[in-house]
């Protein structure tokens, strides 16, 4: 019995440092690519192909899911609402939730399964397969030529899809409650509009989306770039990006909406 | 550079973490040379490789390129040096994004300034040298191993090196392939004037087409010499690797107890 | 793929993105209303401001003219300081009269400007002198029961 207690500390002790040891060397590899972006914003076309990848191929899912979460807000929120005798209101609702929370958020954690893991798959591929090692032997810095240019495109993608992924559930909630519903037009717009505060509201949710796109683009790059050498090496980087990811962006949903909103509503 | 050494290899020493891989190795190799590495898989060859290439550093002792030791180089100097050499990786480790020229001309557009129009011309030449000129347009992805060797081959001598490393250049491929690739080594090395390392255990195709034979065992040297002299070697490891023979100075059971006393026949004898 | 039509995509993906911003901005956060860049201070102290907060809108005439953004209390005169940032289209007398107003029955509180008949015109970091304190329900239902108790008394 003792024996296994030891035994259980000691597991849970070398996983903490473990885990402490691995934060350290993400983080360095952090800077280092930062260190390393010069060459690759310069050389923008790299960021190109790379914008097309991350960016344009995850457009599909967000306008989808957009749509489809803003038509469910919509429902519920009339359902809920009407009660109360003010389904005007619906507009707001749908609204807020998506441009403070829900675009920055579901389009993070579903950039982070279409594109992160897209990305560690890649970059662990191209490890495993010897092509990052060829770069290097042939002066080319992998990190400056093939890191920086899929985290840059992953950071300058993020703000984008959650915009977009917000709009298409505005849009949504529209057509599900003004068109399909009844509810009235010039309400559902303005009331929205006397709730939404530019400021406070959409910036907040753009800054919320940068710091989501820096955070899963530098999971994926880390993981893809550390990942063991074999297959199922390359597998299990790319489930612990998505994992990762996902617990990594509710956190600091959690940390960015206390410091953005306290004290205000 | 007034030796006609091109690598220098003195009492090199290399481990991993305790691991002992290489003990003491002295290697020359003249400019204008194959050189082939052979030994036993895990023996430290494609560690020597790396060494050379400056991507690890050595506990002790030096590898010197051009009268330049590697490991003292700082980070530019060995990018620098870098692109004097090539190194073909065991599976041609050819960019899977990029087509067949676009492989080939990456050297050249990250290194130079050269005009597009200029680049096409080289890829073009590069790709003939290697009797691939056709399949410039074609993906990584739709070669054969063969044919991917041989664009990392011409990938590999784009900015026309000194020096060109081969990673198990034969590893899977069909004899046909395998000669192709052996008798383009043999040329290109010939006529671009460079010199060539291969690190193989294909001990009759590398036999046909090098100038010189060092084999390693256990980190050190356990002989060396010309083809000629390697295959008239009475030395019983270089006898049992050359001809492939299954039992020998490298055994063939790994250490174990008696075989008797493992299977628990010891009492029924007695 | 051709590196044209990635490009294009790209180009796609980016005008996607900067239209979805901008309708993000105009149509559901209605920045043309009010733009904080052009906007000037002034302040009023008021004796109870009941639920208001900061970012409450500013109406006048029913039509928001800017927004609350700073509550504090003030030691001095042991009331709340409320700053209020307004559109600088709107100009306003300097006797106009500030008074904290709910939309509807249970709706949000938000400050409400009515319009005096000063010439001279509330310039930056003046003081609105005429306000007029939140409703709280509590006094209401106390100064209406004094008032039906006093109405007793004298029949």
């Amino acid at each position: 019995m003792f024996k296994h207690i030891v035994s259980g500390t000691r597991h849970i002790g070398h996983q903490v440092i473990e885990g402490a040891w691995r934060l350290g060397v993400a983080t360095r590899f952090f800077f280092l690519v930062l260190l390393k972006s010069g060459t690759s914003l310069r050389r923008f076309n790299l960021i190109i192909r790379e914008l097309y990848f991350t960016g344009v191929l995850s457009l599909i899912i967000i306008i989808v899911s957009g749509l489809f979460v803003g038509m469910v807000l919509g429902l519920q929120g009339y359902e809920t609402l009407q009660k109360y005798g003010s389904e005007s209101a619906v507009g707001t609702l749908v609204a807020l939730s998506l441009v403070r929370e829900l675009g920055p958020v579901v389009s993070a954690l579903l950039f982070a399964s279409r594109a992160g893991s897209a990305i560690t798959a890649e970059i662990g591929l191209m490890k495993a397969t010897e092509q990052l090692a060829a770069m290097g032997m042939m002066a080319v810095d992998p990190i400056a030529r093939v890191v920086a240019p899929r985290f840059w495109a992953g950071v300058i993608s993020m703000p984008f899809l959650a915009a977009i992924f917000s709009v298409m559930g505005v849009f949504g909630g529209y057509l599900v409650t003004v068109v399909f519903i009844g509810v009235d037009e010039g309400a559902y717009w303005s009331q929205m509009q006397s709730a939404v505060d530019f400021r406070f509201d959409i910036v907040n949710g753009f800054i919320k989306s940068c710091f989501f796109g820096i955070a899963v683009t530098a999971i994926a790059v880390f993981e893809g770039y550390d990942a063991p050498p074999t297959a199922e090496g390359v597998s299990g980087a790319t489930t612990r990006t998505v994992v990762t990811s996902s617990l990594v962006i509710l956190g600091l949903d959690f940390i960015l909406t206390a410091f953005m909103f306290r004290g205000v509503s | 550079m007034a030796s006609d050494n091109l690598i220098e290899i003195k009492n090199l020493n290399f481990s991993y973490d305790t691991r002992a891989i290489l003990k003491g190795i002295d290697m020359t190799m003249r400019r204008g040379q194959v050189v082939a590495i052979m030994g036993g898989s895990g023996s430290g060859k494609t560690t020597l490789l790396r060494l050379i290439g400056g991507a690890l550093q050595p506990s002790s002792g030096y590898a010197k390129f051009a009268g330049q030791v590697i490991h003292q180089l700082n980070r530019d100097a060995l990018f620098k040096l870098r692109r004097k050499m090539g190194m073909l990786f065991q599976f041609g480790a050819l960019f899977t994004d990029l087509s067949v020229f676009d492989n080939v001309a990456f050297q050249m557009r990250e290194h130079t300034n050269l005009p597009e129009a200029m680049i096409r011309d080289l890829v073009l030449m590069k790709l003939h040298a290697v009797g691939l000129r056709g399949a410039h347009h074609l993906m990584p992805n739709e070669l054969s191993g063969g044919m991917a060797r041989r664009v990392a081959l011409a990938r590999s001598i784009a900015l026309d090196p000194m020096l060109i490393m081969y990673d198990e250049p034969f590893t899977g491929l069909d004899p046909i392939s395998l000669s192709v690739i052996g008798n383009l080594i043999r040329r290109l090395t010939d006529a671009l004037g460079m010199t060539s390392i291969v690190v193989t255990h294909d001990v009759q195709e590398s036999l046909k087409i090098v100038d010189y034979v060092y084999f390693i065992a256990d980190g050190v040297i356990a002989a060396e010499g010309t083809p000629q002299q390697v295959r008239d070697s009475i030395a019983p490891f270089v006898h049992q690797f050359v001809h492939g023979e299954e039992d020998g100075p490298v055994p063939f059971h790994y250490p174990a107890r008696q075989y008797r006393k493992d299977l628990n026949l010891e009492e029924t004898v007695v | 793929m051709q590196r044209v039509t990635m490009d294009l995509w790209v180009g796609i993906f980016v005008i996607m993105g900067i239209a979805a911003l901008m309708i993000l901005s105009l149509k559901v956060g209605n920045l043309n209303v009010y733009n904080p860049s052009q906007s000037y201070v002034v302040s009023g102290n008021f004796e109870n401001i009941g639920g208001l907060k900061v970012r409450a809108p500013v109406k006048s005439a029913g039509v928001v003219v800017g927004r609350v953004t700073d509550i504090q209390f003030s030691m001095e005169t042991y009331d709340a300081l409320v700053t209020l940032s307004l559109d600088s289209r709107f100009q306003f007398p300097k006797d106009t009269f500030a008074s904290i107003l709910t939309s509807g029955l249970l709706g949000e509180q938000y400050i409400g400007l009515a319009a005096g008949g000063d010439g001279a015109m509330l310039k930056h970091g003046d003081k609105i002198m005429k306000t007029n304190s939140a409703m709280v329900l509590e006094e209401l239902i106390g100064r209406f029961l004094f008032n039906k108790a006093a109405e007793d008394d004298s029949l």
